[in-house]
């Protein structure tokens, strides 16, 4: 190559490597969505730098939302509170798609081979399956529990294969749908599983379907390894009891809290987590906390659980050592702690504060505060790792 | 158009909360009464808080359900939290239309 060649030619390389800049190939593992509840908008952050990459906008009312990965991680579906369901695409920071389903929604589901995006609605009460590339409806299953009569529908979770497992809040009953032959679930209905179930979880191997029970103490246990087997009450009286301490905000089970053999559970209208072997479904101890927990959270590898509290305590979180179920310290990362994520290892937890509108991000080991980040009232705060975890 | 409000409606109009006050009072519905009732107000666990839910319903009723909640339901007492003027102001400013943050 003679140089005449090389000065013909630098010039529009170098344009060309400048317009590349903004779209050099980058990896999503590390990439999460923090929800601008009141602005109807998402900030795309990542955790390695703790920093802001940009933000997607036009997404609808956010409170209460929720937000499921594609196997990928390159999509966002954020299920919204009007019904919008919204796939955000997290690289070119833009929506790929949008649909308003239904006129009141509560969250969704992704099936595990990502292929069906399932959400919960309240208005008009029932489960819609989507397709996850298209967002066109794959089916339709009303919550008809009596004639005439829809039921909201919580608490809904992959189950494995291609079923989704919900809840229903006024008729007390825990649905198993089987996407198999798509376009007509097969359904499976679980009666009298208590009162209403407002929550649920399923455990991170996969094999049990847990609803919190509002109206009653104690919880609904399905094992979906053997749903022939019926659903199981388990710790009957850890509710609210005898104390009936007024619940200013539902707990959220999202999340499971589990640390070798035992879970720690948020208990309703009580200054209470609960500790339950897995193994037996017995409640082993109970951990006295600042105020009513809303999300109990284990770290990913289990060695301590972080909570935080609806009002008047929500300007705290606690954090609780699983070897001595002893709560080792107290934060204050700021007003009105609405939502906690870890990492996807666990060495950073991010903290949305709503009215302080900022995200704080505390180290793990030491409880201390690495980074802030202003957001417009915070709620939820979902990485990427979801992608990869079961139950979700 | 203030003349279509009904008389009822403006009952004990005297009172309004300080501009601080208000603020809080209107973060408060949209975002804690607004995890039950969505923030848009529009229902959630909890019925729709629009003037068209609301509109024909007692408002010492409504107050009442606020300040002492709904035994047997979801809705909890606030009573710790707000005054008998403030739950009435917060129930009228629901009947008009309720205002927006900011
Ligand atoms: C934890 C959930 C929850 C929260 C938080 C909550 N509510 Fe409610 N609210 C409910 C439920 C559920 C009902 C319906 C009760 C029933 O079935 O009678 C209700 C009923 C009401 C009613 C009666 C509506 C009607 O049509 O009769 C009013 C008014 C009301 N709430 C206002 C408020 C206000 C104001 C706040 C905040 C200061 C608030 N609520 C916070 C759950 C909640």
């Amino acid at each position: 190559m003679n140089a005449k060649m090389n000065a013909k030619w630098i010039a529009p390389l170098v344009l060309l490597l400048a317009g590349c800049a903004a779209w050099q190939p980058r990896g999503t593992g590390d990439l999460g969505l923090v929800v601008e509840r009141a602005a109807g908008r998402v900030m795309v952050v990542e955790t390695s730098g703790h920093s802001k990459l940009g933000e997607v906008t036009g997404l609808g009312d956010l409170s209460h939302a929720s937000v499921v990965y594609s196997r990928d991680q390159r999509y966002a579906f954020v299920f919204g509170r009007d019904g919008g369901l919204t796939k955000v695409d997290l690289l070119a920071q833009r929506i790929d798609r949008r649909i308003v389903q239904a006129g009141n929604s509560i969250g969704g589901a992704i099936s595990e081979d990502g292929r069906l995006v399932a959400v919960a609605n309240y208005e008009p009460g029932g489960v819609k399956v989507f397709d996850s590339a298209t967002l066109e409806l794959v089916a339709d299953i009303p919550s008809e529990y009596a004639p005439g009569r829809r039921a909201k529908v919580v608490g809904l979770e992959d189950a494995g294969g291609r079923r989704f497992a919900f809840s229903l809040f006024e008729a007390g009953e825990i649905w198993l749908a089987d996407l198999g032959a798509e376009a007509s679930p097969r359904l499976q209905k679980f009666k009298n599983i208590g009162q209403e179930p407002y929550d649920a979880l399923v455990t991170r191997d996969g094999r049990y379907y847990l609803a919190g029970l509002f109206g009653e103490d104690g919880l609904a246990l399905l094992d979906l390894w053997h749903p022939e087997r019926g659903v199981r009450r388990i710790l009957p009286g850890y509710g609210r009891g005898q104390e009936k301490l007024p619940v200013y905000k539902m707990p959220h089970l999202e999340g499971w809290a589990q640390a070798g053999n035992l879970a720690y559970l948020p208990a309703v209208g009580r200054h209470e987590v609960l500790v339950v072997d897995t193994r037996t479904w017995r409640e082993t101890g109970r951990i006295p906390v600042r105020g009513q927990p809303v999300f109990v959270m284990a770290e990913p590898g289990g060695r301590r659980v972080w909570v935080n509290f609806a009002l008047p305590d929500n300007g705290a979180v606690q954090v609780i050592d699983t070897e001595t179920l002893q709560v080792i310290q107290t934060l204050h990362p700021g007003r009105a702690v609405l939502h906690m994520e870890f990492t996807p290892r666990g060495e950073a937890v991010w903290i949305s504060c709503r009215d302080d509108n900022r995200v704080a991000v505390y180290d793990t080991a030491t409880l201390r505060e690495l980074a802030r980040l202003p957001a417009a009232s915070p709620s939820g705060i979902f990485f990427t790792a979801r992608a990869h975890g079961i139950g979700f | 158009m203030i003349l279509a409000v009904p008389p009822a409606l403006g009952a004990d109009s005297s009172f309004t909360p300080d501009p601080t006050r208000r603020q809080e009072l209107i973060r408060m519905v949209r975002q804690d009464c607004g995890s039950c009732h969505g923030l848009t107000l529009k229902g959630g666990l909890g019925p729709a808080l629009l003037p068209d839910a609301l509109r024909d319903k007692d408002r010492n009723g409504l107050v009442f359900s606020i300040l002492q909640g709904r035994p047997g339901t979801a809705m909890p007492p606030w009573q710790n939290f707000l005054s008998r003027r403030e739950a009435e102001w917060i129930v009228d400013q629901l009947r008009l239309g309720f205002p927006d943050e900011r």
